[in-house]
């Protein structure tokens, strides 16, 4: 017992190691933090620098002859577009022999007869005028304005030859050659050639496929959150579902691709790679979320205002619409942000249903072929031509940026909702 | 605030009021737990009716069953007749709505909607098409606020959020709430437990002011308040209703044994 030391130098020592751990608990508080950031800031550049090359694109003007013996102005959608792009690459090189005239057309991307068709679609004035328009390089032709063509390397090792090389070079010394903006990149439909593919399609397709998606799984899951939580009795079948609605959160999104499949597609005929079931798959894969946030939002709702609610002789529903839901709405928001997150970056489910189909064209409704942003990215990123990975990376911002943009519209709704209790 | 007026007023022989509620073999569980055992209690008109007894007796149960407060609570169960005006308030098809527009309450703990002081007071009349313009709407919100003695402090900041008021003030426009869609009854579960003693002497005083035009029932744990401001009181031990009477003559001779103690400190 004498070996004790006196209480007060027992009270330090145990004062000292109390501030020690609590030092160290926020020291390693800190550090998470740091390292969370580091590589959310190292992911973000990884993406940025990958798809730095498809924001701009390298075009070649090229000067056209819309001849009118080739598109006659009475029709001008039957016209020969593909003779007026071949005499338009020949006359980039004058004094070359006829022979190299398919060489030079290959400097331009094989969409170019699409794309000229639709500028003179647009202005049938051009009839019988002359056209100067920049027309994307083709691939290799990109990558070699981009200096990522080895020119020392042997020619069997690479896509152009010394002559492909040559005339590329003395378009760059006409001045024909520029590099501009990828605008293509938000307003173009997918394509084959990457230096014409876009993300309209994409971004159309997922629109729709959220529109629909909210549409179904917010009506549906408040309904359900408030009649669990609000109006039915508490006893083992409420219990029982509750504990399940949890459980669904937990399924691997996969699996409501598969339900898709069978029963909106296979069941119901609802067309394949459609909006439609893409949203529908959604909804049913976020609706736990949802359901399980405005459940959440209503239990924290003080039973003191219910009860002063009945107590002025509020019925239920009025009770629930009146005072309840409008104190519920800020953590019902946060569960809709939670499902938009949820269904603008699935993939998974959607791959199933046909979402990552090759559609270049933009879907004008919900029941027509699309992709969605995730599955556009995945289609991307496994093409082996290096203006695709670019793309899938740019098409990673894009699904970023309009994840930020949405989320911020349902933080500024939830923060407002907030302001007026 | 000793009141000898009105104690003589109790004290000398009135005619005995009529009598607005009748409650007959009342008991109640939640869940397994029996809260009430057979209680029968009648509340006279346009008396303070003072429920006693110590925690967990049954007083506030007691009350919900008054305006069916209890349906609202998952698991809870009330058994026995209670007539209002001589109609069963107990019954399936009662319009439990409307009964509660006849019965208010005030709680314990002030509860004002978190909206503004104006809508706090026009909720109950607009939900009950009470007003069909809204000037009449602000007539009645006025005139409740005046009853429960609120109106000259918050007729600048009608506009401003209930909650914001101190405690005294939420209690008094939980008040000004409950008879603003004109009650005959007005239930009180300890309405000044949560206050400091000034503003319990004013929610005492407005007690006093509102039985000339409701029948009040208050829940109090205060033995002095009973004494103050009811008429009539009632002592509920576990579950139990164990004596009833003036309140002069609870304080003064109460016949239980139980009761004596109770009152003296001995017991709760």
């Amino acid at each position: 017992m004498t070996s004790l030391p006196p209480p007060d130098v027992r009270r330090d020592a145990r004062r000292r190691r109390r501030r020690a751990v609590d030092v160290w608990l926020r020291r390693l508080g800190a550090g998470a933090v740091v390292f969370a950031l580091g590589l959310a800031g190292l992911m973000l550049t990884a993406i940025i620098v990958a798809s730095l090359p498809a924001l701009t694109q390298t075009t070649v003007r090229v000067d056209f002859e819309i001849d009118p013996t080739l598109v006659s102005a009475t029709d001008p959608a039957a016209g020969d577009f593909r003779a007026i792009v071949a005499r338009g690459a020949a006359a980039l090189f004058p004094d070359a022999p006829p022979a190299e005239a398919s060489a030079a057309q290959r400097i331009l991307t094989p969409a170019a007869t699409r794309i000229l068709r639709q500028e003179v679609l647009r202005n049938p004035d051009l009839i019988g005028r002359r056209l100067a328009l920049a027309v994307p390089a083709a691939g290799p032709y990109d990558q070699l304005a981009r200096d990522h063509v080895d020119r020392q390397a042997p020619e069997t090792r690479r896509q152009l030859d010394d002559a492909d090389i040559a005339r590329f070079d003395r378009l760059t010394a006409d001045g024909r050659v520029a590099r501009s903006l990828n605008f293509g990149l938000l307003f173009n439909g997918d394509s084959r050639f990457p230096e014409v593919a876009g993300l309209a399609g994409a971004i159309t397709g997922s629109a729709m496929a959220l529109a629909i998606c909210l549409a179904i799984c917010l009506p549906i899951g408040i309904a359900t959150a408030i009649l669990m939580v609000e109006f039915a009795p508490r006893n083992r079948l409420t219990v029982v579902i509750e504990a399940n609605v949890n459980n669904l959160a937990a399924v691997p999104p996969i699996l409501y691709g598969l339900l898709g499949l069978a029963v909106f597609i296979t069941c119901f005929g609802l067309p394949r790679s459609s909006p439609l079931v893409a949203g529908m798959v959604l909804a049913l894969m976020t609706l736990p979320t949802v359901v399980i946030a405005t459940s959440l939002a209503l239990r924290r709702v003080p039973m003191a205002i219910r009860e002063a609610g009945f107590a002025v002789g509020a019925s239920r529903y009025q009770v629930v619409l009146h005072h309840v839901l409008p104190l519920a709405l800020p953590g019902i928001l946060t569960g809709a942000i939670a499902a938009i997150s949820q269904a603008l970056g699935e993939a998974a489910p959607l791959l199933l249903i046909g979402m990552n189909a090759f559609v270049t064209s933009v879907p004008h409704g919900v029941t027509e072929a699309a992709t969605t942003l995730p599955t556009q990215i995945l289609l991307w990123s496994e093409s082996p031509q290096p203006g695709f990975v670019a793309r899938a990376a740019a098409a990673i911002l894009v699904l970023l940026a309009s994840l930020v943009a949405l989320n911020g519209i349902a933080v500024l709704l939830r923060h407002r909702a907030e302001r007026r209790r | 605030m000793a009141r000898p007026s009105l104690l003589l007023a109790a004290s000398t022989a009135e005619p005995s009021p009529p009598t607005k509620i009748s409650a007959q073999g009342i008991s109640a569980w939640y869940g397994p737990i029996r809260a009430l055992e057979n209680v029968c209690l009648e509340i006279p008109s346009n008396r303070v009716t003072a429920l006693i007894g110590p925690s967990g007796c049954g007083k506030t149960t007691f009350l919900r069953c008054l305006n069916r407060l209890n349906d609202t609570i998952p698991g809870a169960r009330v058994t026995g007749t209670i007539r209002l005006d001589g109609v069963d308030i107990m019954g399936q098809y009662i319009d439990v709505a409307e009964l509660r527009t006849r019965v208010g309450m005030v709680f314990q703990k002030p509860n004002p909607f978190p909206k503004s002081v104006f809508e706090n007071v026009a909720y109950g009349p607009r939900i009950h098409g009470l007003a069909h313009s809204r000037a009449e709407l602000s007539v009645i919100v006025e005139s409740a606020l005046r009853h429960a003695g609120l109106w000259d402090e918050v007729k600048d900041r009608l506009a401003s959020p209930g909650t914001a008021l101190s405690g005294g003030q939420q209690q008094r426009l939980c008040i000004a709430r409950a008879i603003a869609t004109q009650p005959e009854v007005l239930l009180m579960d300890e309405p000044a437990a949560a206050l400091d003693p000034i503003a319990t002497s004013l929610i005492e005083a407005l007690i006093d002011d509102l039985r000339e035009s409701y029948t009040i029932v208050v829940v109090t744990h205060s033995m002095q308040q009973a004494a103050r401001i009811s008429q009539h009181t009632a002592f509920l031990d576990h579950g139990r209703l164990v004596e009833v009477g003036e309140t002069t003559e609870i304080f003064s001779t109460p016949r239980e044994k139980q009761t004596e103690d109770y009152i003296t400190g001995k017991i709760g």
